[in-house]
């Protein structure tokens, strides 16, 4: 009785409703869920469309190609791979072709770009003037001319296999690329299990000694410890393996090396296009990012007597990367889609190896969809990546 | 370099969108527009390459005109589209030419999965290697090891892995996208070898390399292939034009018809002769074309031997000879059905 009582009175205290059709809510609800249903149906439409038009030109459809054999040869990958593998294999070998250069000129075009972004507000006039020379130059290039460029140079001024410079022992430069020695014992895995213990080590090291300084004030000497590890603990490892000494040394045979690993004259191309290409947008970034930090500060750190590089590195810096993160994303963006000129030099990316598979299945819809997926999954990687970092960089209210 | 994924992307959406096509569409669209959209290399000296006056020369480039004579009555409505290897099969699927004529092999593959059909052989060819001949190499059995340029998009790039595969042999491809970089590479000692075709490879022996002594083509052929035509199969009267062109080039060449001669043909006794001059009624009706194609045909382009030693002949820089490519009376693998 009491409950009853209590739900009418609530009842009766509400306001008159609206009928539901003007409810806000439910209003919202509808637009969304015929919003997607319209975009859903136009999905579906163009799908069975072309698969209706594919079938009626009896041109093959589906994925089930990527279990044949694939029967071309590719010149450089990460995994092994011969022409009686699938496509599939060759496909996941493209990718990872893709990645390696997205990375490696990733990291170095961020190095790059830092220094030349900071040595453009030097105030040594040749620096400064040097840094602008070369953003100037470089990012008002097409890219593609840039590959050509790096390529022609490589191949051109290069000697050819049999003339190789090998200056240092078991390594040798050609316009077939770099090869050098790897090592070739089962042992040597304890000396890099040792360095990354060493590296574990020194970061353990780090944070336990800024703890101790941002409670103390005190400086514990961090530099020696890092060294000493670096240096004995993957010794031990090497002690542990037995010694080691075997390599698997690059030798000229008939026209090629054979043997140790092989850095290609196109990855080469490709590297050094894009990082040149990338460190001067993010020059420019790293630049803007330094120079919204307010006078103000850099003079108060200078107050307190820090250096030009201490104020760099501990008040500007730390201040500056906020600025700079989300631009430098859509750059590290840039670069990896970028790295598609690759199919222009004979570097096998996920684009040439796709395309010779669309080419040999005739399937083009579904190679591209390939292609576009790769894209799509590596730039979402990279910018949820980067917008964690960013995240984690954000000024905190202390 | 992103022209072929602009192509091909394009084509991704022709397809997705694209209604329902007709049977006969292709032909009546050639005639509507007064015009053939021909699919060719334009990179390709003796197949189909612009000369100094811009106007596309070569084998290829004569089978679109005599395709364009046999529809239209007139070989120079022809809009040639230069194509890279990659781009070709789509170009055509997606209708953005009517006929491909573009050194293109003829496969079961290609046949079958493409929705395409080839009309027929219109060059016999395999495929060869080329080499510096600083290189001292005189067989390809020498080349274990070798860096070997291709272009993509080619059934070259198949074969070269099927070959070192079956001969235990290894090799590192290096591929382009491009014809022009791959070539460049190759001359500038990026790989030891070549592959393509014998006939591109005299190609670019002839017109890509300043001192052709300095390469050598091998005289190992390592694959068929037969080179052709290609039309899309959802026209059957377009796929007969192109093959009964083709024939009428070869027939003609047998007859002794040429398109200095044919005039003094008229009124010719012979049915066989009369056909080929469209005296009788009813051989281009059937196709859905004028009784005068193949007059037109050979009157404006010329047979298959004019076009053969005009373009790739003995009296050319490719200097070929006619070898298995000369008509089936003389020993050759050329053989044009009668025309009746």
């Amino acid at each position: 009785m009491t409950i009853q009582h209590q739900s009418s009175d609530v009842q009766a205290a509400a306001p008159a409703r609206a009928a539901f059709y003007n409810d806000p809510t439910v209003r919202a609800i509808f637009w969304q869920v015929v919003v997607c249903g319209a975009v859903l149906a136009l999905i579906g439409y163009l799908v069975s469309n072309a698969l209706d038009n594919l079938a009626r030109q009896n041109i093959a459809s589906g994925f089930a190609f990527l279990d044949l054999p694939a029967g071309f040869a590719i010149g450089e990958g990460m995994i092994d791979y011969d022409p009686s593998n699938t496509y599939l294999r060759a496909i996941v070998l493209g990718v990872l072709n893709t990645i390696k250069v997205a990375v490696a000129g990733i990291i170095f075009a961020t190095i790059i770009g830092v220094i030349v972004g900071v040595a453009r507000l030097s105030p040594n006039w040749l620096v400064a003037r040097f840094a602008t020379v070369y953003i100037e130059a470089l990012r008002n290039v097409p890219l593609l001319l840039q590959l050509f460029f790096w390529y022609a140079l490589l191949v051109e001024a290069l000697p050819i296999a049999r003339e190789a410079y090998g200056p240092i022992m078991g390594f040798y430069l050609s316009n077939r690329g770099l090869n050098v020695p790897l090592p070739d014992d089962i042992g040597f895995v304890f000396p890099l299990v040792g360095l990354l213990l060493a590296i574990a080590g020194s970061v353990w090291l780090y944070r336990r000694n800024k703890r101790i300084h941002d409670a103390t004030g005190e400086t514990p000497n961090t530099i020696v410890p890092v060294l000493i590890m670096l240096v004995v603990f993957p010794f031990l490892g090497w002690v542990a393996g037995g010694f080691p000494t075997a390599f698997d040394t690059p030798e000229l045979k008939g026209f090629s090396f054979n043997g140790g690993g092989v850095v290609s004259a196109e990855f080469m191309a490709l590297w050094l296009g894009l990082t040149l290409y990338t460190a001067s947008f993010i020059a420019e970034i790293v630049r803007s990012g330094i120079q919204a930090v307010t006078k103000g500060q850099w003079e108060a750190a200078g107050a307190l007597g820090l250096r030009r590089g201490q104020i760099l590195r501990f008040v500007v810096l730390p201040q500056a990367l906020r600025v700079i993160i989300p631009p430098t994303t859509s750059q590290y963006l840039n670069l990896t889609k970028n790295s598609s000129l690759a199919v222009a030099i004979g570097y096998p990316d996920i684009v040439s190896i796709a395309g010779t598979t669309l080419n040999q299945t005739g399937q083009a819809i579904e190679g591209i969809a390939i292609i576009m997926a790769v894209y799509l999954t590596l730039s979402l990687s990279i910018s949820a990546f980067m917008n964690w970092y960013n995240k984690k960089i954000a000024l905190v209210d202390r | 370099m992103m022209q072929p994924i602009k192509t091909i992307a394009l084509s991704f959406a022709a397809v997705l969108l694209a209604g329902q096509a007709f049977a006969g569409a292709t032909l009546d669209g050639i005639k509507a527009n007064d015009s053939l959209r021909c699919g060719v290399s334009g990179s390709l000296a003796g197949f189909s390459l612009p000369d100094s006056q811009g106007v596309m020369q070569g084998l290829d480039a004569d089978v679109c005109r005599a395709v364009a004579a046999a529809i239209l009555g007139d070989s120079e409505k022809v809009e040639f589209v230069p194509l890279s290897a990659q781009q070709r099969f789509t170009a055509l699927q997606s209708g953005e030419v009517d006929l491909l004529s573009r050194n293109t092999t003829w496969t079961l593959t290609r046949d079958t999965s493409l929705g395409l059909d080839f009309t027929g052989v219109t060059f016999y060819d395999g495929q060869g290697f080329m080499v510096p001949t600083s290189l001292g190499v005189s067989s390809v059995s020498e080349l274990d090891g070798a860096a070997v340029c291709v272009q993509t998009g080619t059934t070259t790039e198949k074969n070269l892995t099927d070959f070192f595969r079956a001969t235990g042999m290894s090799f590192q491809p290096v591929v382009f996208e491009g014809f022009e970089e791959s070539v460049t590479a190759f001359i500038n000692g990026r790989c030891d070898a070549y592959t393509t075709d014998a006939s591109g490879l005299a190609s670019i022996r002839v017109s890509n390399v300043s001192n052709p002594d300095d390469y050598v083509i091998l005289p190992e052929i390592i694959s068929k292939e037969p080179l052709g035509p290609v039309v899309r199969n959802d026209d059957g009267e377009m796929f007969d034009v192109v093959r009964w062109t083709v024939f009428a080039m070869l027939n003609a060449e047998e007859a002794g018809i040429t398109s200095e001669n044919i005039d003094s043909f008229k009124g010719s006794e012979d049915p066989n002769i009369a056909r080929i001059m469209g005296d009788e009624p009813g051989m281009g009706t059937a196709m859905g074309i004028d009784d005068t194609w193949a007059y037109n045909v050979i009157s404006q382009v010329g047979n298959y031997g004019e076009v053969f030693e005009r373009n790739v002949g003995a009296s050319t820089p490719l200097g070929f000879q006619r070898g298995i490519n000369a008509l089936w009376t003389q020993g050759g693998l050329m053989y044009g059905p009668p025309i009746r």
